[in-house]
């Protein structure tokens, strides 16, 4: 029977040939490569950004930057990484290349639409890049409080215009992934049937669609600030100051979850397949993922606790936060439960999921650290802050995504990457991480500020060390890149599913043909039954 | 969810023109009430008035009730939403 | 393409659209419910200023457009182009007339030096500055989506000219309607908010 052609060989349009291939394409998974490409640049110049002030923080006597440099410096490490990288990377690649196979569907509602968000998102990349050459970068932190967003001189206004399109192309997408989960699934798959990677991004676009427009509007009145100086946030004009706070930190923490959702329905979807078990619990996994979409909407002032908002509020925010905790603990346990009984099997898809399980019950619990007030006071706009969110999104979301790299790789691109250099690089990876970010909290008990060019000389120590863990992590990015690309030089991989897994996905060829399917899957009436598999052995794959 | 015809429920010219005039009159009230009503409840007559009129267009003019389930409900949540971010906001501002 | 014969999917796409329109403003009426919370004395001597017949009649002609934009709605899919092409154009028309009003009323606030950063304002209570910096930000956002939405509108107007959109394949016709409708239901709520706070 010979093989469907992949949707590499087929265009979307006959026709179309070379660039045009890709550059017009309405094809999903072309769509969802294209997305790939562009962010993974973005995320190694964050990387570098953040190795250049990491390097910096090294010495106390010898700075490689001035202030203003590396305040400059900072906040694009922020913007890049936040609106560049984390918010779109998981939902854009791999849910764009993976929802519609895993509900069986040939491609999402609004194919076209999807082309459009890809082309809003490289706008919105390019804008930044032109706020940086012309106006220069910004130096208000990613978070661009008033009033100094308003009266600085360097280019604000271009760059929240940027962030104001990126923000458009991730809300479209929560849009035409909404329309896409309620109307193209196969009959046969009813709500409690879609896998858990589905559903998370499913929630997650909910969010994108509600939340985005609210920065939208707030950087927009930033914006008419500088320009016409209309007041709305400026005390000497009747304005409130902490109202932009209020305002954009009701996109940001959501946005938060953005990061994170998708993530994890990545992590509920290796545990299964390498305990070779169905996930414990999915339908308390289906209510903790819309539970978090729901609940981290009502906890963004918890970033504003030491900004004089009243007493009430941090008592009402510092009690929701701590609920938002509860369905995050009941996927961990889920997950780790799911491994119970099972019979494990290592992988790299599987090795970057524990890890996620460690960093990223660490950066939770610092955050209820954070959440609670009186720790707040002490440890606000200190290292800690900056340690927890690179736990949860970094050792979360990142580790998650290159779990979800190694997972579907061979889906994506038919081929498969070298294990042992996988285990090495993330092994690197994990070590320099930890090595790199733990000692931020014991810096930031003892007091050492965020978002400062230096810090006390007797914190110097810790802060060398902490650059030392720097250039691991970035070796073993380095080398787990390295790999993913090598492949691309590796034999193509005859396997519809080399993992043994459950989902639609894997019942097509790897890569997919262009429609997805060549002949209609068949939906199990539960996404995870492995008992077909369970006595089958991992199909064979050359390490 | 699939959408009902239209063609079943739709109003038709005289019904449409029956909305525009509930909507004139319930304008010309809300006129009204703001120059002659100095309660307290002003805010809450205006905002009610306003209300019941977006109640009108959302059901005789974008037939919202035939768009489906996910439509109805989604419509709810997000001017929830809204309400409860305007709600939480509040728990800063009136105590401060 | 699927959505060419799903258009229950196709107005769920429009809706979920909307919901972002409805948050976008949100973020607005936010701004002016903690606001008129801090300075109630001053916003209504502010609304107290703004011209309440010229409100009054942008209000009315909203809502006419509205029916008319439904009205056409209804024409087409009873199969009266003509009809539904005078529907439809009345509504762009009534679209425009509303923005030459609303352009008279920011010349007419303009000529009295009330404009964001004015001597004027800067003078006068805090509050009323900030009723004017929500009046020109939040009536501007909604300007921008009513000419929008008469641009969208026109575009439809040729192609039901052309035949492209009939009574069986108006899909763009109805979402284009269900944007105006929601243009129309912000300003229902604008028009208290500055014109009936007094």
């Amino acid at each position: 029977m010979d093989a469907a052609l992949s949707f590499f060989e087929t265009p979307s349009s006959p026709g179309q040939k070379g660039a045009g291939a890709w550059l017009f394409t309405t094809d999903h998974k072309r769509i969802g490569l294209m997305y790939l490409w562009v962010v993974l640049a973005w995320f190694f110049i964050g990387a570098l950004l953040g190795l250049l002030l990491r390097t910096q923080l090294m010495s106390v006597e010898h700075l490689l930057l001035e202030a203003r440099t590396y305040n400059a410096l900072f906040t694009l490490h922020g913007v890049i990484m936040i609106f560049l990288f984390v918010i779109p990377a998981i939902p854009a690649i791999l849910g764009n290349f993976l929802l519609p196979l895993q509900i069986g569907a040939k491609d999402v509602f609004f194919p076209r639409l999807n082309l459009l968000t890809w082309y809003l998102y490289l706008a919105g990349g390019l804008l930044a890049m032109v706020a940086l050459f012309t106006k220069g970068a910004p130096d208000t932190g990613w978070t661009f409080y008033v009033p100094f967003s308003v009266t600085t001189q360097t280019g604000v206004t271009l760059s929240v215009f940027a962030v104001f399109v990126l923000g458009l192309s991730s809300m479209l997408t929560g849009l035409n992934f909404i329309t896409t989960v309620h109307r193209l699934r196969r009959k046969e798959m009813g709500w409690l049937q879609l896998p858990l990677f589905t559903w998370s991004v499913y929630a997650t676009a909910w969010v994108q669609l509600l939340a985005t427009p609210i920065i939208a509007v707030t950087l927009l009145l930033v914006i008419t600030e500088r320009l016409f100086g209309v007041g709305l946030f400026d005390p000497s004009k009747g304005g409130d100051p902490l109202m932009y706070q209020h305002l954009f930190w009701m996109y940001s923490h959501p946005a938060v979850y953005i990061m994170i959702l998708p993530a994890m329905g990545i992590i509920s979807e290796i545990f299964p397949v390498f305990s070779r078990k169905s996930i414990f619990g999915y339908k308390a996994i289906v209510a903790a993922t819309m539970g978090i979409a729901i609940l981290g909407s009502l906890v963004w002032a918890h970033h504003m606790f030491v900004s004089g908002i009243s007493d009430m509020a941090v008592l009402v925010f510092s009690f929701l936060t701590f609920l938002v905790a509860v369905p995050s603990a009941v996927k961990v346990f889920n997950w780790v439960s799911t491994m119970y009984k099972g019979s494990i099997c290592m992988a790299p898809p599987f090795f970057f999921a524990l890890c996620f399980i460690f960093l990223f019950t660490l950066g939770g619990l610092t955050g209820l650290v954070q959440g609670a007030a009186g720790p707040n006071v002490h440890i606000h706009d200190t290292h800690f802050i900056v340690g927890h969110f690179h736990f949860v999104m970094f050792g979360g979301t990142g580790f998650a995504f290159l779990a979800g790299l190694h997972f579907w790789w061979p889906k994506l691109f038919g081929r498969m990457y070298d294990f042992k250099k996988a285990y090495i690089g993330a092994t690197l990876l994990t070590a320099g991480f930890l090595l790199h970010y733990f000692p931020m909290f014991i810096l930031g008990l003892k007091g050492m500020p965020r978002r400062y060019y230096t810090y006390l000389p007797e914190l110097q120590p810790l802060n060398f060390f902490e650059g030392i863990g720097a250039y691991i992590m970035v070796s073993g990015l380095a080398l787990l890149f390295f790999n993913l690309f090598r492949s691309f030089r590796g034999p193509r991989l005859a396997v519809d599913d080399p993992w043994g897994a459950t989902t639609l996905e894997w019942r097509t060829s790897s890569p997919p043909p262009l429609e997805n399917f060549t002949k209609d899957p068949e939906v199990a009436a539960y996404p995870y039954d492995f008992a077909e598999l369970a006595g089958k052995t991992k199909a064979a794959v050359k390490t | 969810m699939t959408e009902k015809p239209a063609e079943k429920t739709a109003l038709s010219l005289p019904g449409l023109l029956g909305v525009l005039a509930a909507l004139l009159s319930l304008t010309g009230l809300s006129i009204a009430l703001a120059h002659f009503y100095e309660g307290p409840l002003r805010v809450a007559a205006a905002l009610s008035i306003a209300a019941v009129k977006t109640g009108l267009v959302l059901v005789f003019f974008m037939h919202i009730r035939q768009a489906g389930k996910a439509v109805a409900l989604s419509f709810l949540a997000t001017v929830a939403t809204l309400a409860v971010f305007i709600g939480l906001t509040f728990a800063d501002i009136l105590y401060r | 393409m699927h959505e060419n014969n799903d258009n229950a999917g196709s107005r769920l796409g429009m809706w979920l659209f909307l919901y972002t329109e409805i948050m976008l403003f949100g973020g607005l009426f936010i701004l002016y419910s903690v606001y008129y919370s801090k300075y109630p004395a001053e916003f209504a001597a502010a609304g107290g200023k703004l011209e309440l017949p010229l409100g009054a009649l942008n209000t009315g002609l909203l809502l006419l457009s509205s029916f008319t934009a439904a009205a056409s709605i209804e024409s087409l899919r009873k199969g009266a182009q003509r009809a539904a092409l005078g529907l439809l154009g009345s509504t762009v028309l009534l679209g425009l007339v509303f923005l030459f009003n609303k352009y008279l009323e920011w010349s007419h606030k303009f000529a009295h030096g009330i404009f964001p950063g004015s001597e004027t304002l800067l003078k006068g209570p805090k509050g009323e500055t900030v009723f004017y910096g929500l009046y020109f930000t939040l009536t501007g956002l909604h300007a921008l989506h009513v000419f929008l939405g008469c641009a969208v509108l026109s575009a439809c107007w040729v192609l039901v000219l052309k035949g492209r959109v009939t009574g069986g394949r108006m899909n763009l016709l109805e979402n284009t309607g269900l944007y105006w409708h929601l243009v129309d239901i912000v300003w229902i709520f604008l028009f208290p908010l500055f014109y009936l706070i007094l």
